[in-house]
């Protein structure tokens, strides 16, 4: 369980395990005021100035998910292989190696149980900092693993999705995990147990063309891209300029493609709620009711 | 107009053309001659495909006059019957729906449709589906659960439209839809790959019992120039891209993707079109009489289980 040991030497940093510049002083990406590093940690990475969310370390996010103490991690025992043997510039074994001895995980993502205002769930919170968050055969497998455990569990599912979308590195079995994640999605649905989606900047391809857009419930965090293709690959094929905040969270919300925009303050919150008010209602029916996977 | 490394075996066809064009004019006996330049040509096009690289099947994947999916389906749907529209948005050309029979039982047919020529190609938006195809291909889904008919795909697509509109409409959210609600069906469903799956576009009708891949056909993640565009920030590496996605039929059945080849003839399908689509047929009908009779749970997770079972990982022991 190297992951465990992993969340035990770095649970007292809290949030501090990427690749964020060090130093006193960092720059907000948005408004680049200086901002006291200290300070925007304990905001949980939004500008203070400007409201700007910053991507935020995974230990952070359950840290700030959770009530204190109640996760326990599932991930970890699941690693990736190089089935294609495939490179570019250089071999994706060792780029793979190199990304995983810096993050001190096997891949792009972390599942675990834990308590959401007293609520019990399962997380899954994906890692944009490793190989741009890209959906593997690892993300995959710890997906639908956690989504089957958290059906014998009794547990909501919670997605914070943040990703570049399917790895290619993984050729077409990427391509099949999003098939994959999907169907380990209908244990819950015909159990009636919540599945919340959380969209972080960046949420593309695959992953939005999969699991993440197929919550019960989708929130999304301020401001964050969220799209199947991409805003350069867009721009490439049409040759005209993209509307403002095109794909952005607030564009989606007024399209009618998320349910609401929710600042990461409140993120917990709204989601223990909505989680508490749908598993009232499941509470009440009668089991089996509906057809199975309805 | 001959892909690259078809011209030899083009200028050897015209030699053979012209040798035969000048007996009959002539009226000179040139038969054992033709017949020898014959059987090189065989020998000479049976040793360029064995040897194809993985960008070579790209290029026959999209080669003109390869076959389309209605072509495909003009070949073993008997009675098709085209339906449009998704009743909300639209209809999309790029996505064919429509109900038919196959060796007498009827069957919904989902074809990813490429044009044959400009025109159509305009038309039909190179086979790129907007979030209306998708939807209307849930809808039929729909409708083959409730007659209880049998699903056909056919997978021809570069991958979803990447376009304003589209994104506004939710790609991103069909497709997943359109993956869930075809992992959902109750009766069988066979895809088949019949020239380029591009992507999620491909996988949002390819969540089958079976999925075939014509020989020649390429199944991807991401097209060969956008990987190149990525990790060699140069788009002309794509056949460097291609042979590191192992995107070829016998990749992919190796891989586990798909469960079956279907053969071509040589030469590629655009060369014998009628040879490719008998081919198509007798395979789908294979696939649908293997599945015919399945208990509906048996035939959900069956479906569920070949999904499920999808990638290579290494799992520590705890
Ligand atoms: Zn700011």
């Amino acid at each position: 369980m190297a992951l465990e040991r992993w969340f035990r030497r770095q649970r007292p940093t809290r949030g501090d395990d990427d690749a964020t510049p060090a130093g006193l002083w960092v720059k907000c990406s948005a408004c680049h005021a200086q901002l006291y590093r200290k300070d925007l940690v304990a905001h949980l990475y939004v500008c203070k100035e400007c409201g700007h969310h910053e991507r935020m370390p995974v230990a952070a996010r359950i840290a700030m998910l959770t009530d204190e103490g109640s996760f326990e991690p599932w991930s970890g025992d699941v690693r990736p292989v190089d089935a294609l043997g495939f490179v570019d510039v250089e071999p994706y074994a060792e780029r793979l190696a190199a990304v995983q001895q810096k993050a001190g995980r096997p891949d792009a993502i972390v599942t675990g149980a834990a308590l959401m205002e007293g609520e019990p769930v399962a997380l899954a919170v994906m890692d944009f900092s490793f190989l741009g968050g890209s959906m593997g055969s690892v993300v995959g497998e710890e997906i639908a693993l956690a989504a089957e455990r958290a059906g014998e569990e009794d547990r909501a599912l919670v997605m914070v999705a943040a990703s570049g979308g399917a790895r290619m590195q993984e050729g077409a079995l990427s391509l099949m995990q999003m098939a994959k994640t999907t169907v380990a999605l209908e244990g819950l649905a015909s159990r009636r147990l919540p599945y919340v989606s959380v969209l972080t900047d960046p949420t593309t391809g695959g992953v939005t063309a999969s699991f993440a857009t197929l919550g019960d419930v989708i929130f999304a965090e301020p401001d964050a891209l969220i799209c199947f293709a991409g805003p350069r690959v867009i721009q490439q094929t049409i040759k005209q300029d993209l509307p403002a905040g095109f794909q952005r969270a607030e564009f989606l919300l007024r399209k009618g493609m998320i349910d609401d925009v929710v600042p990461r303050g409140e993120l917990k919150r709204r989601l223990a709620a909505v989680i508490g008010l749908l598993r009232a209602g499941a509470a009440t029916m009668v089991p089996g009711a509906l057809p199975a996977g309805a | 107009m001959a892909l690259p490394f078809e011209k030899p075996i083009e200028d050897l066809e015209s030699k053979i053309r012209e040798m035969q064009a000048y007996a009959d004019e002539q009226q000179v006996d040139l038969a054992e001659e033709i017949s020898l330049l014959e059987q090189r040509l065989e020998r000479l096009k049976r040793e360029t495909f064995a040897h194809l690289t993985r960008w070579q099947r790209v290029l026959v994947a999209r080669a003109p006059g390869r076959p389309t999916a209605l072509d495909h389906v003009g070949a073993f749907v008997d009675d098709f019957v085209e339906l449009h529209g998704d009743r909300a948005l639209g209809d999309d050309p790029a996505l064919v729906a429509g109900l038919g029979r196959v060796d007498g039982a009827g069957v919904v047919v989902l074809a990813q449709q490429k044009g044959r020529d400009t025109k159509e190609n305009i038309h039909r938006n190179f086979g790129m589906a907007h979030p209306s195809g998708y939807r209307k291909a849930m809808r039929m889904m729909e409708m083959a659960d409730k007659f209880g008919l049998a699903v056909v795909a056919l997978i021809d697509t570069p991958g979803a439209y990447p376009g304003i509109a589209a994104e506004e409409q939710g790609q991103a959210w069909v497709i997943a839809e359109s993956i869930r609600r075809m992992s959902r069906l109750r009766v069988p469903a066979v895809a088949v790959v019949v020239g380029e799956g591009g992507s999620g576009g491909a996988l949002a009708i390819g969540v089958a019992n079976r999925v075939l891949i014509l020989e020649n056909s390429v199944y991807s993640v991401i097209s060969p120039e956008s990987c190149a565009a990525i990790r060699w920030r140069d788009a002309a590496e794509a056949p460097r891209a291609a042979e590191a996605l192992k995107l070829t039929s016998a990749d992919l059945l190796e891989q586990g993707v798909v469960d079956e080849i279907v053969a071509e003839p040589l030469g590629g399908a655009h060369k014998d079109p009628a040879t490719a689509v008998a081919a198509t047929a007798t395979a789908v009908r294979a696939a649908l009489a293997s599945l015919r009779g399945l208990p509906v749970e048996e035939i959900v997770r069956a479906r569920s289980e070949r999904f499920r079972h999808m990638g290579r990982v290494l799992v520590d022991s705890a």
